[in-house]
């Protein structure tokens, strides 16, 4: 539309325009082709100084010694539980709170959403102090709960926000048609609501599971001594030796922990896109 | 019903952007069902995971930071004491707090000014382009912005590794260690977070550009308005909401940098040259145990992003957004 338009007006600048996202777009990937691509390479071509864009004899050595780590499958399981609770939970909880500021009128509405504005400026890491003794407390460290439950809180606040755009968008019209036909409130939320919300809440699960997925400061502070609760980035980090990287190892953990969220991403890049322009809008 | 008024004076402020359409879809929020418990039902869950995860450590972390928090006091050991302001007081007293103050105030500045400027721009780019590139580019985009913080860490750290890295390879560089010096280690952070964050600008950015209306991009065009000159009196004036929203995102963000630090300079460089505000706090609790420290460097990075937040709320509340 806008875009289509635009080209017809300046046309002779357009292949040059094309050929620079091209090059842009290269430059972007190359870390991850780099990523994939030395993941692949065998030992000795990682520790050759003249190192080459491509290889001839890829090799599975290093992803071998990645999934030959003891428990390594045990951190990727507790990754995907922890990640997928979050997502999960989240969701449904966002999806109640961002129906109760956006389809009622009650006092301190207007509180509440600032005070969920202001909850996503707080740094997370800050926080990672008290948490820690709050954990101690209530005897949640070296738990997946130690992890479920901060990650949870902090991915609230801005799924609510997000999420606000897309319940507002449902029009009344279709809430008052199903009270008149005599649909009860709960049944209007979860059969009516909860299925054209549904595209809203998976852009918005990008991000809780991102957050989540990513986390490393947690998974150090909280998972102290028993390792058979560690998530993904402890495997990562296992093949940084002081004396010399193993960056075959290194990249290669760095693969298999990109690729979950990379799939998720391409399954939802369309929602995303058009989630964050509707959150955005107004 | 404040909120509902001041909406439809929105587009005035803003300039004209959409505003034909916008008094349809803006329906206020319904005042018909003023339903008493119902929706406080709906934020119960909500509001009891943030207030003990999220308000109830806050209140900790502020007090923490008032008090006498060791190794001594976490075993047990001895029991807490109040200091006042004297935490604050030895932190304020500390020439390395206020150089890793200006670190992080400079760095994030840095980082915010790239990306917009990176992602507005290609955000331009995109609506120039045919469809094909511009799905190249976007699937580059969305893979740059999908990669975790900590193994987009790795990889850049490896892509300027002194020995085996291509780019040093490539520029010449010989062996020459991006981490070793302050600025370039700094440099190579802003890089990676760059990398990792155009995308949502570039991704929003372009979304806002797509909404505005054609009619108005093709009379400034035919006026002969240049590509800049289009974007600095036309598109950019009618982005504004989207623009301080990806604006301010990326302050929060940027400001929060702490993976890439932590990894790719080892905890915060040489002698501590790369601390920010959030690896410093992190460093002083649990490295060395001073919690209440860290704490106190915890609130003053709280208060600073409360500020930046008031800002922000100033600026959509002139815009007359409803919330």
């Amino acid at each position: 539309m806008s875009a289509r338009s635009m080209l017809r007006i300046r046309r002779p600048g357009r292949l040059a325009a094309e050929a620079a996202a091209l090059l842009i777009a290269a430059a972007v990937a190359f870390p991850l082709y780099w990523m994939v691509l030395s993941a692949l390479k065998p030992a000795g071509e990682i520790q050759s100084t003249d190192p080459r864009p491509w290889t001839l004899s890829p090799s599975l050595d290093s992803f071998r010694r990645v999934f030959g780590q003891n428990d390594f499958g045990r951190y990727f399981l507790n990754s995907l539980i922890v990640a997928g609770t979050v997502v999960i939970v989240s969701a449904l909880i966002a999806f109640l709170a961002a129906t109760a500021v956006t389809r009622f009128k009650f006092r301190f509405r207007t509180t509440l959403l600032i005070m969920f504005l202001v909850a996503q400026m707080v740094p997370v890491e800050a926080l990672t102090i008290p948490l820690f003794f709050l954990m101690r407390d209530f005897g949640q460290l070296n738990t997946l709960g130690s992890l479920i439950l901060p990650h949870l809180a902090f991915s609230l606040p801005f799924a609510i926000w997000m999420l606000r755009g897309f319940v507002k968008a449902v029009p009344e019209a279709l809430e008052e048609a199903a009270y008149i036909d005599g649909a009860s409130r709960a049944r209007f939320l979860w059969q009516i609501l909860f299925p054209l919300v549904f595209p809203g809440l998976v852009a918005t699960s990008v991000f809780s599971f991102i957050s989540t997925w990513n986390d490393f400061l947690f998974a150090k502070s909280f998972i102290i001594s028993d390792t058979s609760q560690s998530t993904l980035p402890m495997a990562l980090l296992v093949f940084f030796k002081p004396d010399e990287n193993d960056w075959g190892g290194i990249m290669a953990a760095s693969t298999v922990m990109t690729i979950p969220v990379l799939v998720f991403f391409v399954l939802v890049q369309r929602r995303l896109v058009s989630g964050l322009g509707g959150a955005v809008k107004d | 019903m404040t909120a509902n008024s001041t909406a439809y004076k929105a587009p005035g402020t803003s300039g004209a952007g959409g505003t034909s359409t916008r008094p349809l879809r803006r329906r206020p929020a319904p005042s018909a069902r003023r339903s008493g418990w119902t929706p406080w039902l709906y934020l119960l869950p909500a509001l009891v995971l943030l207030g003990g995860l999220l308000v109830y450590p806050i209140y900790q972390l502020g007090l923490i930071s008032f008090l006498e928090y060791t190794q001594a006091q976490v075993s047990g050991g001895e029991p807490t004491t109040f200091q006042g302001f004297g935490n604050y007081a030895t932190l304020f007293g500390d020439s390395q707090f206020w150089q890793v103050l200006l670190a992080t105030v400079v760095f994030a500045a840095a980082c915010v000014l790239a990306t917009l400027l990176v992602g507005c721009a290609l955000a331009v780019l995109l609506t120039r382009i045919r469809a094909v590139p511009r799905l190249v580019l976007m699937l580059a985009a969305l893979g740059a912005w999908a990669t975790p913080a900590i193994t987009g860490s790795t990889v850049w750290m490896f892509l300027f590794d002194p020995d085996f890295g291509p780019v040093n390879r490539v520029l010449g560089l010989g062996d020459f260690s991006w981490t070793y010096g302050r600025y370039s280690a700094f440099a190579l952070v802003l890089l990676e977070v760059l990398w990792c964050s155009f995308p949502f600008v570039m991704v929003t950015v372009y979304a806002g550009i797509r909404a505005i209306p054609t009619e108005v991009l093709e009379a400034a065009a035919l006026d002969g308005a240049s590509q800049w000159r289009i974007w600095r009196s036309v598109m950019a004036p009618m982005l504004r909401p989207i623009l301080v929203v990806v604006t301010i995102q990326s302050i929060i963000w940027d400001f929060k940098v702490f993976t890439q630090i932590y990894v790719m300079t080892a905890g915060g460089g040489i002698a501590g040259q790369n601390l920010v505000l959030n690896v410093y706090a992190y460093q002083k609790a649990f490295a060395s145990s001073q919690y209440s420290l860290g704490s106190a460097i915890g609130v003053v990075m709280l208060v600073i992003l409360l500020a930046v937040t008031l800002v922000y709320l100033r600026l959509v509340r002139r815009q007359g957004e409803e919330l």
